[in-house]
This record gives C-alpha cells, structure tokens and sequence, in this order.
C-alpha cells in the first residue's frame, strides 16, 4: 500500500495524508519540482493540469489550468512560500478565473508537503489546511465535478461493450 | 479524530447532490443565509416545483433542512458543520489517494 494513513481532522479544517514510495527523496523531490511531471499527476486524467507558469522558488507564482472532456477549463494558481530542497515545500493553493487570474474570494488551501528518506525509500507527508468550510466546500467540489465526469465516462465505456456485445 | 466511514448510499447521495449546477448554487446561498422556497424559485427560470424537487435532494443527502415557518418553508444549509467537514474531508482524501496512485506510477517508470 502506497497511502500509509491519512488523517481528517474537521474542527481544524485541516486533513493530512502520509505515502511512501519505492523511490529516493531526491527523486520523489522531482515529481513536484519539475512541472511537467507534476501535471501529470495533479489533475485526473480525464482532467490534466497544464501549469503555464512554475516559479518553483520561495515568492515564486504558478498557474495552472485543468482542461475536461469537453475542453471546460478549470483554473487555479499556487504562491509557493516555502522550499527547502528536497525535504520541504509549502504553498497557497487558490483559484483562478478564465483569465488566469486568482479568485481571492475562492480562498486558499494551505499545502506543507514533506519528505523524508526511510532507509532509500521515501516517506512523503501532505498537510493541508483550509481557510473556511466553504472554502473546502469549493475545493471538493472541483473535485467532485471530476470524479462525476469520470464516472460518467466510465458508464459510457460500458454501455458501449454493451452494446458490441 | 473522526474515523467512521460514509456509507455508499451516503456518498451516491452525496455525489448526485452536487451534480447540478443549480442544487449547487442553491447550497452556497443556503450555507450563509435562509430562504424560502419561494425565494429561492425566484432566483431562477424554472418553475416552483422544479426548484423545490432540488431542494429535496439536498435535504435527502443531509445537506440542508427545512422547516415550516406560516405558509411558508424555510431552507438552511445544515450547520451540523462538523459532519459536513467530514464529508468533505472523506472527499478530499479521495482526491489525494488518486494522486498518489498517479506518483506511483511516474515512480515505476524506468
């Protein structure tokens, strides 16, 4: 199992997930330091993440865009205010509008990831904490859009052998 | 800590809940203010009895309540605000374990 335990905590609004993996700290470092690797793994895959812009600096800006079946776009932007490489990062999760521009009104999620070697393997730890509920609300609901969207996919696939068969 | 789990039937309801563009906008307005059923079908260009059937969806999955108040029924989002963090937070998780599954894939790549 790559998820070792996760932790829901609703009276912080705060949730953290613990991972290992069969590889060392500096290559898991690069999952997130280098952004094409990272859209590869951000955004389902009915919904990739294209990030425009990737300062991967302390200050540094990045925009991203996640693009649907239907070519919908959803958009989002990270102000990155922590790195110590390849052990630690820490970021202001937001969103942005069609424009790329942050929705301040949207709020933010605030990410501390860690990693930590575990005799060649690496531990990696992500914390997130949200500013409100409603904010949460509005991050899931990003994410359940997806996960209904796949869903329906799925169902399409189906009913498609279905109908070969 | 909150450990127990959400059953499928919770989460179908859940899911369908926040499939519609309007139930959603319906559970933003209800989650900072009340309104009535009436008021609420006069935010939108569909019928009373439309609107209404949303909100029935939103209070099957536990997301609102509503209450008689005169002639009239009164929606609010449901503030037992712990157990709707949790529901999210289960959501979230959900998130992030496909994330690391997608990680653990880059990772096999050789």
């Amino acid at each position: 199992m790559t998820v070792i335990s996760s932790t829901k905590n609703p009276e912080a609004l705060s949730f953290i997930l613990v991972a290992e993996f069969d590889a060392d700290v500096q290559r898991v470092w690069q999952i997130w330091e280098d952004p094409r690797q990272l859209e590869r793994w951000w955004g389902p895959p009915t919904w990739p993440a294209t990030f425009s812009q990737y300062e991967f600096t302390p200050g540094g800006e990045a925009f991203y865009y996640m693009t649907g079946p239907e070519g919908e776009k959803a958009g989002g932007w990270w102000r990155i205010t922590d790195i110590q490489a390849p052990n630690r990062l820490e970021f202001d999760d937001g969103f942005a509008d069609d424009d790329g521009a942050p929705v301040e009104a949207m709020g933010t999620t605030h990410a501390t990831v860690t990693l930590e070697d575990i005799g060649g393997r690496t531990r990696m730890t992500v914390q997130s904490v949200f500013e409100s509920e409603e904010q949460m609300n509005n991050m899931i609901e990003m994410g359940m859009e997806d996960g209904m969207k796949e869903a329906a996919g799925q169902i399409d696939a189906l009913l498609a052998e279905h109908a070969r068969a | 800590m909150v450990v127990d789990q959400l059953s499928d039937a919770e989460l179908d309801r859940l899911f369908q809940a926040f499939a519609d563009t309007t139930r959603r906008d319906i559970m933003r307005r209800v989650t900072v203010g009340e309104y009535s059923v009436t008021g609420l079908a006069a935010l939108y260009a569909m019928s009373f009895a439309a609107v209404q059937k949303h909100v029935a969806v939103l209070e099957r999955a536990s997301l609102v309540t509503k209450e008689k108040r005169g002639r009239e029924q009164i929606v609010r989002g449901n503030h037992d605000g712990l157990e709707k963090a949790r529901r999210l937070l289960d959501e979230y998780e959900a998130i992030w374990r496909q994330r690391v599954a997608r990680i653990a894939d880059i990772l096999a790549e050789k």
